[in-house]
């Protein structure tokens, strides 16, 4: 006991009793108590293990039957009772992709905006229309896409993707070359080595980078006439505005998260560089992105996660065609969707079992990248809890 | 760069609006008193209603909160009084966090193994229980946040005064954070309120009352998302009136869940 009732250990709470030294912790009641308590955090356990159990019974008979070959064919053909996973995972790994590419400078920039730029007035209504966002049922927003962004999409968005898109995405892949080669030729740090090279260094550097661009635009150009991202005709119900209506989804995870990163990296960083001068954006960069890049990549897989089981919205806007297609602007299928889709109607039990075999990859899936991205998200928070 | 990330906001908010809106206008066309007590009609005949829906997802709502909430509630009350440095409690709180990012038609699946191939049929019951396995792991970690919360004083003080600690517990530290702990239970009330796949293959959809919890039964959401792919035109409005209804029961628990804590939002992810 503390010799001092008033002494606490540096303003926080003080350290708690041990309480074993209680008298009132012991009697019968209270032991009650704990075990029924603790019998219920054990129920928790007991979910975790009877969705992974109950999973991989109900895929059993079609883990028998198709074995590994469910993993890698892409025939989906309920009626011969031949079934392959894979244009269902592509379906849902590109429709997760371009939401993650369309949220996530929407969602850093929403955050940094609610965390270091917006005057404190502005804060409240946008933090507000994000939370609705995150509430919004997923089938009305699927209402909202079969009735609206789909209409949308295919009348003022998908025309110009088919003219543009394909050639667009042609120079942005060269670019990337070019911009890639840039960064790891400055890596080698050659001229350390060669002096002669110092004053012509960045020239030289862009230099083979535009050149190795611009030789790589004609594989890149012959590769996408064969494998167009961007295709015409095009419905408006197709991989790319599932894509988008996951994004609109997705949004608030990433702007949440990220907010509680931003907010977890103390005030002194920001200070500190303020100090030596930077402008605003300099100490964003500095002070505020560069500790929270770990937890940044786990708030972008948390919302992954999500993106990747989210069924309803998906189901109503993607076109529900089990094939892997190369055109974006196609309809197509995910794993979430071909089990909504197709589960109430299943009659054979071994295509039941097939769908449950999808959801247990589904499972898997999730569970891995939750799992890391809440240790990220931990280890970012955490450090400066200390 | 301020007007980038101005810019950002400003986009966001665009289909929000866009959506808003829409639902508004159009539902609003057939929300009456009709629309809400009347069974469906065949389509063409008028006077149909979704009055079984809103009834299915009450039902629904109230069966998984039977599930749920008491294991939800009592084990985040364990982690938070019983679990500072049990590695018990560790994995528990992991479990928890893992669990719910699993997508619901999973839990969905789970629940029609473990019930629906059980009775052979179609029930409210396996459509509750799998609602009610989605809101544990949620109602559990909200619950121990805000027991947290609760100042250790106040429970020196009841032991002090010879208050057993199950009694301590029961009495002053849950009551203490109740207004906490509502917020979290409503939170996750409207979670589940707004989820469609996994009712898809448990408690399925019927076109009349049900009578019991052991028949199929039709719920708001399934019935928009049954509706809204019709090709019939009256059912699509009555999809909109469906998905206004939807949205206002949604945002009015959501909304009265920040009058009990203010920043409701950081309980969950």
């Amino acid at each position: 006991m503390n010799s001092n009732p008033e002494a606490t250990t540096n303003g926080r709470a003080p350290k708690a009793l041990p309480f074993s030294s209680l008298i009132n912790n012991s009697g019968f009641m209270d032991r009650l108590f704990h075990g029924f308590t603790a019998f219920m955090a054990f129920m928790i356990l007991l979910l975790a293990v009877m969705t992974a159990a109950t999973l991989f019974i109900a895929a059993q008979p079609s883990i028998h039957v198709s074995g590994w070959s469910f993993l890698t064919s892409s025939d989906w053909d309920p009626v011969k009772g031949i079934f392959g996973c894979v244009p269902f995972v592509y379906g849902t790994l590109v429709s997760s992709l371009i939401a993650l590419i369309i949220a996530t400078p929407l969602g850093l920039g929403i955050s940094l905006f609610l965390t270091e730029l917006a005057p404190m007035k502005l804060r409240d209504p946008v933090a507000f229309v994000v939370e609705i966002l995150a509430a919004i049922p997923s089938v009305v927003y699927g209402l909202w896409g079969i009735f609206l962004l789909a209409p949308f999409m295919r009348v003022h968005v998908d025309p110009l993707l088919i003219k543009f898109g394909n050639s667009t995405v042609v120079g942005l892949a060269a670019l990337t070359v070019a911009i890639l080669t840039v960064a790891i030729l400055n890596s080698l740090e050659l001229s350390e080595k060669i002096r002669a090279l110092r004053p012509i260094e960045g020239y030289l550097y862009w230099g083979v980078g535009i050149v190795l661009g611009l030789i790589l635009i004609g594989p890149f150009q012959h590769l996408i006439t064969t494998y167009p991202l961007f295709k015409g005709p095009s419905t408006g119900l197709s991989l790319f505005t599932a894509g988008v209506i996951l994004s609109i989804m997705i949004l608030p995870t990433i702007t949440a998260i990220s907010r509680e990163v931003f907010e977890a990296v103390p005030n002194s960083q920001r200070e500190s560089a303020r100090a030596l001068g930077a402008t605003s954006w300099e100490t964003i960069q500095l002070a505020v992105m560069k500790p929270s890049k770990v937890g940044i990549l786990g708030a972008l897989m948390l919302a992954l996660g999500r993106a990747l089981g989210e069924t309803m919205a998906v189901t109503m806007v993607i076109g529900n065609n089990p094939q892997v297609v190369s055109n974006l602007l196609g309809a197509s299928h995910s794993m979430a969707s071909v089990i909504a889709n197709e589960f109430s109607e299943a009659v054979s039990d071994i295509h039941i079992a097939a769908l449950a075999e999808i959801g247990l990859l589904l499972m898997v899936i999730t569970f891995v990248l939750n799992i890391v991205a809440n240790l990220l998200v931990w280890v970012t928070t955490s450090k400066y809890q200390r | 760069m301020v007007f980038l990330c101005g810019a950002a906001s400003f986009v966001a908010m665009i289909p929000l609006v866009s959506l808003l809106l829409y639902v508004l206008l159009q539902g609003f066309k057939r929300l009456d008193w009709v629309f809400l007590t009347h069974l469906p009609t065949p389509v063409g005949v008028d006077g149909g209603g979704m009055g079984n829906a809103i009834l299915g997802t009450i039902t629904l709502i109230i069966i998984a909160s039977m599930v749920g909430l008491p294991i939800g509630v009592f084990a985040g009350v364990y982690l938070s009084e019983y679990g500072k440095k049990n590695i018990f409690a560790w994995w528990v709180r992991f479990t928890a966090d893992v669990l719910s990012g699993v997508p619901s038609i999973v839990t969905g699946i789970v629940a029609y193994t473990l019930i629906v191939k059980t009775t052979h049929h179609f029930s409210a019951l396996a459509g509750g229980v799998a609602l009610g396995f989605m809101m544990i792991p949620i109602v559990s970690r909200t619950t121990e946040e805000l027991v947290k919360l609760v100042p250790h004083s106040i429970r020196e003080a009841s032991w002090a005064l010879g208050v057993p600690r199950w009694r301590t517990i029961l009495s002053i530290v849950i009551r203490t954070a109740k207004n906490g702990i509502l917020t979290g239970i409503l939170l996750s009330i409207a979670r589940i309120a707004g989820e469609t796949a996994p009712l898809l293959f448990t408690s399925f959809n019927n076109q009349f009352w049900a009578k019991g919890i052991n028949e199929p039964t039709a719920s708001l959401t399934v019935q928009v998302f049954t509706y809204a792919i019709s090709p019939f035109q009256d059912w699509h409005d009555q999809a909109w009136s469906g998905a206004l209804a939807l949205l206002i029961l949604v945002l009015t628990i959501n909304l009265s869940a920040k009058v009990f804590f203010k920043n409701p939002r950081q309980l969950l992810r």
